[in-house]
């Protein structure tokens, strides 16, 4: 391990060669989008929108998912950006069906709250409406596929930190899903403990609480951090 | 040859619809049909989705009234929880629909009602409208939105939003009334109080004035139906189902809601997508009933406070079977709405912190039944065990009436439409009757003042042979 200095934003930081573009940035409090990425969970490189300019490079690199080299330097911020940000969520509008305002999440959403911050203000792509279900088979927690982003958070962190993998992505492309067990009715599962993890680092509404009404789920991810730092220092 | 008449669209009514009169040979008016030509297909959609969502899908299927379909559909949730919710949570949902009531009726009377009955129905269009009373009567004006003002603000102060609170859930309301509050909207009541009084007094002495339209506004015998308190009195929250013929019989008391479909019958007409809901021990169409604030006054012994009651005693003397007393019935219903308020704030228990009954569904069914402003309003759902809906039916106030606004119209239209040509006056009458009735027509178009009105004057062939746009 060594440092390395690089430049963010024509900013000079410095940081340990095995970190990422988004944990300097975020260390020296420059923001960058996020969606999938979660500290404390294995990185998925899923949604990318945490995307970067870095010189040299032709290809835009998910921040998230990139080390940091000797003498980089890093562009979180430019047009090309935003429009390309934008995109994402745009699409990540349509190919669900989002209906904010009867959502459990409203106001507490990380999906709505990138769209505000990005700006998006209307939806460029054909919304596709798709014929998702809900599964709400689990006594406790049930999950709406309309709202789910795919960021495989809740995959992660039911198998990273609960040690249970019930969940898992499941078929490709546009017919992915995640699911439970073989696919297998949440309720049914045997692997869950309904330790409730998954709903908590849902960054949407679609995985969610049994008995809330609109707006009124409100979701705590910052455990995930805490328990793998104090999992880190025991063993 | 038969010609048909078609007013299209009924200006200054929430939402969408069309008249269409059918005249005969010699020009004589035989039938008449009031049009609803707009689906939202909300039973259909909602199936599948988990039963917590109801209240605020649903309370989208109007802009206008979605206290009324959150407190409904809230209602038919407690249901199939199967939880009794705590008290307070009970009157904190009631001082909501009061307010709604009183606000929505506010905007019906002195926005849209109020221009025909001030100005006059013959008067100029591009003056009567609100606006236009403004230089006639500018208190009056100014009454009435101070009026919608308040039950806005009531509103708000509950539910943190005027349209569309989430604040009423499943099992009571997510927030307790706060002193602070409590204390504002009390603070508001006299004056408004004092305001719906002295409108009330001034509409007492001028509705004289429309000895015509009393007499030919949908001025026929039906059945009214509503929720009535076991002391006899407005219930608009609670109660039970009571149906009154229009001789005053009592035919069906007590009915918890549960028992709706039991006395109500639904037949989809082809001319409306309008349900048209009928007392089924009488049968189609003879089962016609009426709701709302007419029907609610004629189905009570009295309203149940002070003013209130005070006034109900000149709506007593009234023709209360014409439909042109929606609007003095509604006006004693804003009192009240406002009394009821004040005295609920006043109760010992209004700021208690439990407000809300927490429970997994224990019913596969239910039922929830409140006033609206408009009448009775209706949700019913069936779940499966995961708690997601398998069934829903929704019977709007507005759909209640639909039959009583069809007979409404063919009977003004025989007395003031006679020829195959429109005057203005007449269209405006046979528009008024609607508008009586204050049709929400599932729709949140907010049309204050004069909207394009076509006629369109169709033969049997279907050619158009004559078309007035204003
Ligand atoms: S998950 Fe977020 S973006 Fe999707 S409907 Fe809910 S609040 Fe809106
Ligand atoms: S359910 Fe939530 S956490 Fe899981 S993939 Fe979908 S959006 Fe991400
Ligand atoms: S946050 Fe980097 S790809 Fe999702």
């Amino acid at each position: 391990m060594s440092v390395v200095t690089l430049k963010i934003d024509d900013r000079d930081v410095s940081g340990r060669d095995d970190e990422t573009i988004l944990e300097i940035a975020r260390e020296n409090g420059i923001v960058i989008p996020t969606l999938c990425y979660l500290e404390g969970l294995s990185i998925a490189g899923a949604c990318r929108l945490c995307l970067v300019e870095v010189k040299g490079s032709s290809k835009l690199l998910p921040a998230c998912a990139t080390r940091v080299s000797e003498g980089m330097e890093v562009s979180t911020q430019s047009e090309r950006l935003t429009h390309y940000r934008r995109m994402i969520i745009e699409m990540l509008f349509a190919e669900g069906n989002h209906i904010c305002s009867v959502c459990v999440s409203n106001g507490h959403c990380q999906l709505q709250d990138a769209a505000v911050a990005l700006g998006v203000d209307h939806i460029g792509v054909p919304y596709l409406y798709p014929n998702r279900t809900v599964d709400a088979s689990h006594e406790l927690f049930g999950i709406d596929h309309n709202r789910c982003i795919l960021c495989a958070r809740c995959v992660r962190v039911c198998d990273e930190v609960e040690g249970a993998h019930t969940w898992d992505v499941g078929a490709r492309g546009i017919e992915a899903r995640v699911i439970t067990d073989f696919r297998t009715p949440w309720g049914d599962s045997d692997t869950c403990t309904s330790c409730g993890k998954c709903v908590q680092v849902c960054p949407t509404g679609a995985l969610f609480a049994k008995g809330k009404s609109a707006g009124e789920m409100m979701k705590q991810s910052e455990f995930v951090q805490y328990l793998v730092a104090m999992r880190g220092r025991q063993s | 040859m038969t010609n048909t008449i078609t007013i299209d669209p009924v200006t200054r009514i929430e939402g969408h619809s069309k008249i269409t009169i059918q005249l005969d040979d010699a020009g004589k008016v035989t039938d008449a049909h009031f049009h609803v030509t707009q689906m939202r297909g909300f039973e259909k959609f909602v199936e599948g989705r988990p039963f917590h969502e109801m209240p605020s899908l649903t309370a989208r299927t109007c802009g206008i009234c979605p206290v009324s379909h959150l407190l409904a559909s809230a209602k038919a949730c407690d249901g199939l929880l199967a939880v009794r919710i705590p008290p307070t949570a009970t009157k904190l949902r009631k001082i909501m629909n009061l307010a709604q009531i009183a606000q929505s009726h506010a905007l019906s009377f002195f926005y849209l009602s109020a221009p025909d009955l001030l100005l006059g129905m013959d008067a100029d269009p591009a003056q009567r409208n609100i606006f236009g009373l403004m230089n006639v009567n500018p208190e009056l004006v100014r009454g009435g939105v101070k009026l919608r003002q308040t039950g806005q603000q009531i509103i708000e102060l509950l539910g943190g939003k005027r349209v569309h609170p989430s604040w009423i859930v499943p099992g009571g309301v997510s927030e307790p009334l706060t002193e602070e509050k409590r204390d504002r909207i009390l603070a508001m009541l006299p004056e408004a109080i004092g305001l719906a009084w002295t409108t009330y007094e001034w509409y007492a002495e001028e509705v004289e004035r429309f000895k015509d339209e009393i007499e030919s506004f949908a001025n026929f015998p039906t059945l009214f139906m509503g929720l009535v308190s076991p002391r006899n009195t407005l219930a608009m929250y609670g109660g039970d189902l009571r149906v009154v013929a229009s001789n005053g019989a009592v035919l069906e008391d007590r009915r918890p809601a549960e028992e709706y479909a039991e006395i109500i019958g639904e037949k989809v007409e082809p001319f409306s997508y309008l349900k048209s809901p009928y007392y089924k021990p009488i049968g189609y169409p003879s089962g016609i009933y009426r709701v709302g604030p007419l029907a609610r006054l004629n189905i009570v012994g009295h309203p149940g406070t002070r003013l209130a009651d005070a006034a109900f005693e000149g709506f007593k003397k009234l023709d209360r079977q014409s439909s042109f007393h929606y609007h003095y019935a509604r006006l004693i219903e804003i009192l009240y709405c406002l009394e009821r308020t004040e005295q609920l704030l006043h109760e010992p228990d209004i700021l208690s912190k439990h407000v809300r009954a927490e429970a997994k569904p224990n019913a596969e069914e239910g039922v929830g039944v409140s006033e609206a402003p408009r009448g009775t309003l209706i949700h019913h759902y069936r779940i499966n065990e995961d708690g997601l809906i398998t069934y829903a039916n929704l019977i709007i106030a507005t759909g209640h009436n639909s039959l009583a606004m069809d007979r409404g119209v063919l009977q003004v239209a025989k007395r003031f439409v006679n020829g195959a040509h429109l005057q203005e006056s007449m269209l405006n009458r046979v528009e008024a009757v609607i508008r009586a009735y204050d049709p929400c027509l599932s729709c949140s178009t907010h049309a204050v003042g004069q909207m394009p009105l076509e006629i369109n004057l169709v033969a049997p062939d279907g050619e158009v042979i004559d078309t007035v746009r204003r």
